[in-house]
């Protein structure tokens, strides 16, 4: 009686600290299609001329029986030309060139949260929402983002210009918390993958309006007190040169 | 599985720590056992040897060389293995039977799902024992409570979000993850967040989807993939968020979707014709054998009182493996429509009224005795089991008639040579073939059994197949060489390029499909077909490629028991035609005034011209003797009662020729099965594959009197190829939704 008394009041104090449901995250959307008049199986799509080459460039790479190796750089392509995002006629397409079935095309697409299988905006902004970065505060990054574009994650700005996605970890850790900024602005040529370090919820809105405006934005840490990865204001620590390891004479030998 | 017996082996040691568990552990999991305490317990006294243990399930152990055999020890047990087996394999060879939920010895290995974690001495983990091959010396304990410990964690992490719907899953009863929760699972979980749930698909009219139940072990994957050869499931998404679909809407278009039902160790995949039917230990099981096609699948019908509520595969490593169509598996519930049921009489009004058996009969042996001996005509159906064939041959035989067939078979059949109309590599034999070359046939509607063999056999070992035939599906990797007979010369002249791949192979196999019986020209392509396998060697002491694959049950036996008529326009001028279940006949070619008699089980084509209406037993509901395309005596038993007033088919001509007053001398079963070893002594070797001795040839030379009207597709929907099938609902919906347009 008292065990289940106590079990009860246990699973309370957990549910208020539950996030509340609509906002359980999962790396990918759905994982299976529907059709839409700009997404359906008999929509006509091909690689462009110049992307052929390149299409027929990445399949040099591997031996002629494991065409298949080939479906992660191609699948990026065909995101690349179609503005960010892989229309489920863009996958038959790559599964054609690959030889195998589309279902092995689209099992990759759907295992990889980098294949944006609905439309995105011509910046896709990713929040990283991985444990550093949601200590260094991304949660409210991703919400100042949201605001100031008015659009829920993974909804596209009526502009078509923006939209917002979650990631997980880039390795920007030491510089949390970081976005990411996807450019498809210019198809696959001006393609652009650049990090956004040590930002802040101000900082974001004026990273958006500058990319609103075409302006080019250098990547990297937006701290000016910082030179890329160093410590904030100059190293405090390990200011001599470094010594060597101490290591054995190897001319005594 | 044998999951009881596994279940009271993991219970035993528990049982004799309980006590002691109970009392220190009273307020955690009284379940769990530490692998500690056991440890040290178990230390002290050396262990005795084991008594053997027979292998699971009859496991057999094939050594190809001798050289190769390692030993291994299973619970301190020795066993001796080939090279190359995994761990589960010699566990199996041992006696011990692993839990498993994504290892199917039929498919490829996934080892995903964990559950057949075993320890191994040396190993700093438990090892999943499936994908592990055995190496010699290899120590192998399953029953340690590390092992134990490994289990009941993967079982906790399945159990994490599957639904607790026991009681509303049609699995309930024979599912995998119950049985084996039973020995591995805790009586209550520890997670408390939400479940995940999945959408269901839609695969189509057969199989239902609760995708919710799924542990993602992906056999049905690996099966589409691998054995049904339609590469449609895949696996999406990652993560808690994985799921098994298409992606995009699509329905399962497999000839053998059905067995995913069977593979699928939850409830996530399961009959839906079946849904909310019945539970599995409701049904009575009969193990009988499939008589929709020519193959002779082995089945096992499950029956509640007087219905058939569904059919489930049995093993039968040389014909059908452990799979059937999706035909066979779903066709049952046309055995409960449209029945005949009554012996009826067309009256002077075109109207049936129901007699009794005696008027029937009485009327039948009147008209039968006033036509003159050869306008009598008697056609056996496609369903027809060798007992009635014979009877209705003595019979019309008495009668002095000889015109006698099975449809199906043509009319200018050659009966002479088993070899002319056998699969005389066998089915299982077709394994060993590396090139295929099919004349005129569409082996995945004929046969889907014998497509499923040439399937594994091109996946495994990029066997080559040739095909000669009107445009249709193939679902492996094939070469269509023509359309007709020009290609067949051609061939056979050694002057199409497909020539050198046959003249290469070690062991080709010719297939012909039993469609081309009905071609005037039939002869002649025979003997082309016989020129090709005689410069191909497809005919040598040690390998018979020479295979003809037959369309329905009863050509095999009928061709055995000399049905074959002794004229082919005898149908034209015939007065009295007796229709044993035959309902393919093309009925405009009996004459308007002839007396028909149609005796089978359903109201089908050939109720519409017939006179007299005798009600038979359906193979469900009889026993009779059937012979597969490859030679193979089977027999069906029934399962239920027949309906009505029906009676088995040679009861009913042993009972018209008494009263027609040309007595046929048997009275049983044994009798006539005793008259049947006098013509055919193979038919009554039971579950014995008679090959056929005399592969010579006595045919004149391949001549070019081929007419070159390309080959026909002999079937246009696989869903509906006799009366039963036809008078199936669920069929109907297949042909409606999966055939292709």
């Amino acid at each position: 009686m008292l065990a289940r008394l106590a079990a009860n009041r246990l699973l309370e104090i957990r549910q208020l600290f539950r996030q509340p449901l609509s906002s359980r995250s999962f790396s990918t959307a759905l994982n299976y299609h529907l059709d839409s008049p700009d997404n359906n199986p008999d929509l006509q799509w091909e690689f462009s001329d110049v992307n052929k080459e390149k299409a027929k460039e990445i399949l040099s790479h591997y031996p002629s029986n494991y065409k298949q190796s080939a479906v992660i750089p191609l699948l990026d392509l065909a995101q690349q030309q179609h503005g960010g995002w892989l229309p489920v006629s863009a996958m038959n397409a790559v599964a054609k060139v690959i030889e195998v079935a589309p279902i092995r095309v689209y099992e990759v697409a759907t295992f990889y949260s980098m294949f944006n299988r609905s439309k995105v905006g011509k910046y896709h902004l990713l929040v990283c929402g991985t444990t550093p970065c949601m200590i260094r505060g991304s949660r409210e990054i991703e919400d100042a983002l949201l605001k100031h574009l008015g659009v829920k994650r993974n909804e596209v700005t009526k502009d078509g210009l923006f939209s917002v996605g979650e990631m997980e970890c880039m390795g920007c850790c030491v510089n949390a918390p970081m976005i990411t900024v996807a450019d498809y602005s210019n198809g696959s040529e001006g393609y652009t993958y650049n990090y956004y370090e040590d930002v802040t919820p101000k900082r974001v809105v004026e990273i958006v309006e500058t990319l609103r405006r075409g302006e080019k934005l250098p990547p990297g840490t937006q701290n000016p007190q910082r030179i890329r990865c160093g410590p904030e204001g100059g190293n405090t620590t390990l200011l001599s040169e470094p010594k060597p390891p101490p290591c054995r004479d190897l001319d005594a030998c | 599985m044998g999951l009881g017996m596994l279940a009271s082996r993991v219970m035993r040691p528990t049982a004799s720590k309980l006590p002691r568990n109970l009392l220190s552990h009273f307020h955690i999991r009284p379940i769990v056992s530490t692998p500690e305490s056991s440890a040290a317990q178990a230390q002290p006294e050396p262990e005795p040897t084991p008594p053997p243990r027979a292998p699971v399930a009859g496991a057999r152990v094939h050594f190809k060389n001798p050289d190769d055999a390692i030993e291994v020890f299973v619970d301190g047990y020795p066993v001796k293995i080939p090279k190359g087996m995994t761990v589960l394999q010699a566990c199996e060879v041992a006696g011990v039977d692993i839990p498993r939920f994504c290892y199917h010895s039929r498919l490829s290995i996934a080892g995903n799902c964990r559950m057949c974690l075993v320890e191994v001495e040396k190993s700093p983990k438990p090892v999943a024992s499936c994908a592990m091959p055995a190496l010699p010396g290899m120590k192998i304990k399953t029953d340690t409570p590390v092992a134990k410990k490994a289990r009941e964690g993967v079982m906790e992490f399945l159990l994490m979000n599957h639904p607790l719907d026991c009681p509303i899953c049609d699995q309930g009863g024979e599912c995998d993850l119950q049985d084996q929760s039973m020995a591995f699972g805790s009586d209550r979980g520890r997670f408390t967040e939400m479940k995940r749930s999945v959408v269901d698909k839609n695969l189509g009219p057969l199989v239902k989807t609760v995708m919710t139940r799924c542990i993602q072990c992906t056999r049905c994957v690996r099966f589409a993939t691998e054995v049904a050869g339609v590469q449609d499931l895949g696996m999406l998404g990652r993560g808690s968020g994985e799921e098994i679909g298409t992606y995009v809407e699509k329905l399962m278009t497999s000839e053998l979707s059905g067995n995913v039902i069977d593979i699928c160790p939850v409830g996530a995949l399961t009959s839906k014709p079946f849904a909310f039917k019945a539970r599995n230990w409701e049904l009575k099981g009969t193990e009988t054998i499939d008589v929709t096609d020519a193959v002779g699948s082995n089945i096992r019908i499950d029956s509640r009182g007087p219905e058939v509520l569904r059919i489930l595969p049995r093993l039968n490593e040389d014909i059908n493996e452990e799979w059937i169509s999706d035909k066979t598996r779903f066709f049952y519930d046309g055995l409960k429509r449209q029945r005949l049921n009554d012996p009826m009489i067309r009256g002077a009004d075109g109207r049936f009224k129901a007699v009794s058996w005696r008027d029937a009969l009485a009327v039948v042996a009147e008209v039968a005795h006033q036509t003159k001996p050869e306008e009598i005509v008697g056609i056996a159906g496609q369903l027809s089991d060798a007992e009635s064939m014979m009877a209705l041959k003595d019979f019309l035989n008495k009668m002095g008639s000889n015109n006698v067939w099975c449809e199906g078979n043509g009319v200018n059949t050659d009966a002479d040579l088993r070899s002319g109309y056998l699969m005389n590599s066998g089915i299982a034999g077709l394994e060993k073939a590396d090139v295929f070359l099919l004349v005129g046939t569409q082996p995945r509607v004929e046969a889907a059994m014998v497509n499923a063999r040439i399937q594994k056999t091109v996946r495994a070992t990029q066997a080559k197949v040739g095909y000669i035939g009107p445009a249709a599906d193939f679902n492996y990797d094939h070469q269509h060489l023509g359309i007709g007979p020009q290609t067949l010369i051609e061939i056979a002249e050694g002057r199409h390029p497909f020539c050198s791949a046959l003249l290469n192979a070690k062991n080709p196999a010719i297939i012909v499909g039993a469609g081309l019986f009905e071609r005037k020209d039939k002869d002649a392509i025979f003997s082309a077909v016989e020129t090709i396998s005689k410069y191909a060697k497809v005919v040598r002491p040690d390998w018979n490629g020479f295979n003809v694959l037959l369309l329905n049950a009863a050509q095999a036996a009928a061709l055995d028991l000399g049905l074959v008529p002794e004229s082919g326009k005898s149908i034209e001028s015939a007065k009295f035609v007796y229709l044993m279940g035959a309902d393919d006949v093309n009925m405009e070619k009996v004459p308007v005034d002839a007396f028909v008699v149609y005796q089978g089980h359903h109201g089908d084509r050939g109720v519409y011209r017939a006179n007299v209406i005798l009600p038979a037993a359906a193979f469900s509901e009889k026993e009779g003797t059937y012979e597969n395309t490859e030679g193979c005596v089977q027999q069906t038993l029934p399962a239920v009662p027949t309906v009505g007033d029906a009676r088995d088919d040679w009861k009913i001509i042993r009972a018209l020729s008494e009263v027609a007053g040309v007595r046929l001398p048997y009275d049983s079963l044994g009798a006539i099965r005793s008259r049947i070893k006098t013509v055919a002594p193979n038919l009554v070797h039971m579950d014995e594959r008679e090959p056929a001795t005399f592969s010579a040839s006595l045919k004149p030379d391949f001549s070019h009197k081929m007419s070159l009207t390309a080959f026909g597709s002999t079937i246009e929907n696989f869903y509906m190829t006799d009366s039963i099938t036809r008078a199936s609902k669920i069929m109907a919906q297949c042909s409606a939704l999966l055939l292709k347009k």
